[in-house]
């Protein structure tokens, strides 16, 4: 089954309460599933960029993270450490270095971006957010995700969202049935994914089409034509939020526009506590269909 | 009037007391609060009761309805009135996929659109959209009616067997063996009492009528060296 929610904001005023409403709409999708659970928060802008890693063994890998680091990269770095994650701050240009520097120490990295962070984690969704302290976090949109594994591994990797350029990531329901021979075609383009997990290779497909020059947009057209399977995707990037359902469009999805924000869920009930929900436009994205939202 | 707020009552307990009162046949009338989207309210009752939902409701709702009239003050999740028997159940709003699948009687009355596969494999139930219904919708359906106000969606009336399909809008295409056909004055006679019963803004003679053109009923022996 798996749950997604997501939630775009067009108003300042809601931003610190991005958190808290993403986390209410995630435990409302636990019975979709309860394997794992993800969300990706698009926070406020730092000025350099922010890599999340994370760790099976924080105590021992997170310690003394900063020094390392900055020693690696020839700069001044930040860390902070959120439980089994990290968000590593530095400027622009240390990037690279500290890329190579995070994965030569084992850490895996859960995304990078400007204003992306990426939580994820094994458990129930109000575990894992109470473990983030998700609720607490403002920003201005976010996608979330809970995970009825059936492709691949229940593993931290294996969880949603996936993140495969900076700033963007996508949350997936369904299953493909073409992610083998796609996984080819793109590496074959070298872009590579770093699991055997069938949603990374459509966050892998739209990334490889950004890069090509593809608009967000075009680029969900795309899944269209060349992925097979089952799906409704729910992706972010910087500025904005998208939205795309398989021709077949057999898992369920809804959507509700404020003049405040735009939600998707899988299920109604993760928009009960939304505000004026009541008044808002409610309903099923069609299938084959491209929605998008930017700011 | 006897009101049930789902805030202070498990599904469970919500369901069991319907069910008792339908049991009862004291003809019953009850409010459901707060239902927030809740899956398979108001399913399995079986007597005549009238329920009445002040809100969205979320999977199977009105489930297997048997003479209960039930209404829902808001839109539906998809599965509503699966395998109805009879009643009457009446959306406000839309109703998300396969409302009505497998009906076997009663009447379901959407009031806005219904998504995908509304009626598939529908067995003698006859449903009203006052909207628009997505794509194969009445795919395999078997008997009854299936009366849309608005547009159909792509490959209406797949593999279609004898339940009658009126459409007052656009159909985007018909499904395998699906097939415009005349309007009668008995069809017309239907859609004039069915429209009337269901407050619905439209007359008989702006439908046309859809069904199956009995082709895939039997093997076509052209077609054994394809196998």
């Amino acid at each position: 089954m798996c749950g997604i929610v997501g939630l775009f904001l067009k108003k300042d005023d809601l931003r610190p309460k991005l958190g808290d409403m993403l986390t209410d709409m995630l435990i409302t999708m636990t019975e979709r599933g309860p394997d794992s659970a993800g969300i990706a928060i698009y926070g406020d802008e730092s000025d350099g960029v922010k890599i999340t890693v994370q760790s099976d063994t924080p105590d021992v890998d997170f310690a003394g993270l900063e020094d390392d680091l900055s020693k690696a990269a020839g700069v001044g770095v930040s860390v902070k450490v959120v439980s089994t994650h990290a968000v590593i701050k530095a400027p622009m240009e240390a990037e690279a270095a500290l890329l190579a520097a995070v994965e030569a120490k084992g850490l895996r990295v859960m995304g990078v971006g400007e204003s992306m962070e990426i939580y994820k984690e094994i458990g129930l969704p109000k575990d894992v957010a109470a473990r983030f302290g998700i609720r607490e976090m403002g920003g201005s949109h976010g996608i979330g995700h809970t995970r009825m594994a059936t492709e691949s591994a229940v593993t931290t990797q294996g969880a949603h969202p996936f993140s495969t350029a900076d700033d963007q990531c996508l949350v997936h329901n369904g299953s493909l049935s073409n992610h083998n021979s796609m996984r080819r075609k793109l590496a074959k383009k070298g872009v590579f994914t770093k699991t055997e997990n069938d949603t990374e290779v459509g966050a892998a497909y739209i990334s490889s089409r950004i890069a090509e020059g593809a608009s967000l947009g075009e680029a969900l057209e795309g899944t269209l034509k060349d992925l097979d399977g089952f799906f409704t995707f729910v992706t972010g990037t910087k500025n904005g939020f998208g939205v795309v359902r398989d021709p077949i469009a057999c898992k369920p999805a809804i959507m509700a526009e404020t003049e405040d924000y735009v939600a998707f869920a899988s299920e109604y009930r993760a928009f009960a506590d939304l505000p004026g929900i009541e008044a808002a436009r409610v309903w099923e994205p069609e299938p084959a269909t491209v929605y998008f939202w930017e700011r | 009037m006897s009101v049930l707020d789902m805030s202070q009552m498990e599904l469970r307990e919500l369901n069991s007391t319907l069910q008792a009162a339908a049991k009862d046949r004291k003809n019953e009338a009850f409010d459901i609060t707060n239902p927030r989207g809740s899956h398979a309210v108001a399913v399995g009752l079986d007597g005549p009761l009238s329920v009445t939902i002040k809100g969205s409701t979320g999977y199977y709702c009105a489930g297997m309805n048997k003479e209960a009239t039930v209404t829902v003050e808001g839109s539906t999740g998809p599965g509503v009135a699966e395998n109805m028997m009879s009643g009457m159940v009446t959306i406000e709003g839309d109703a998300s996929q396969y409302a009505g699948a497998t009906g076997r009687g009663g009447l379901l009355n959407i009031k806005g659109n219904a998504s995908s596969r509304c009626g598939i494999s529908m067995k003698g139930i006859d449903i009203v959209v006052h909207g628009n219904i997505g794509h194969m919708s009445a795919f395999m359906a078997q008997r009854g009616n299936l009366v849309v106000l608005g547009d159909a969606g792509d490959a209406l009336g797949d593999s279609l067997y004898e339940a009658r399909l009126f459409v007052r809008g656009k159909v985007k295409s018909l499904g395998a063996d699906c097939v415009e056909k005349e309007m009668r004055p008995e069809h017309i006679a239907f859609l004039k009492d069915i429209l009337e019963k269901t407050g619905a803004d439209a007359k008989p003679e702006e439908f046309k009528r859809y069904g199956s053109s009995r082709k895939l009923y039997n093997f076509n022996i052209d077609h054994a060296d394809e196998y």
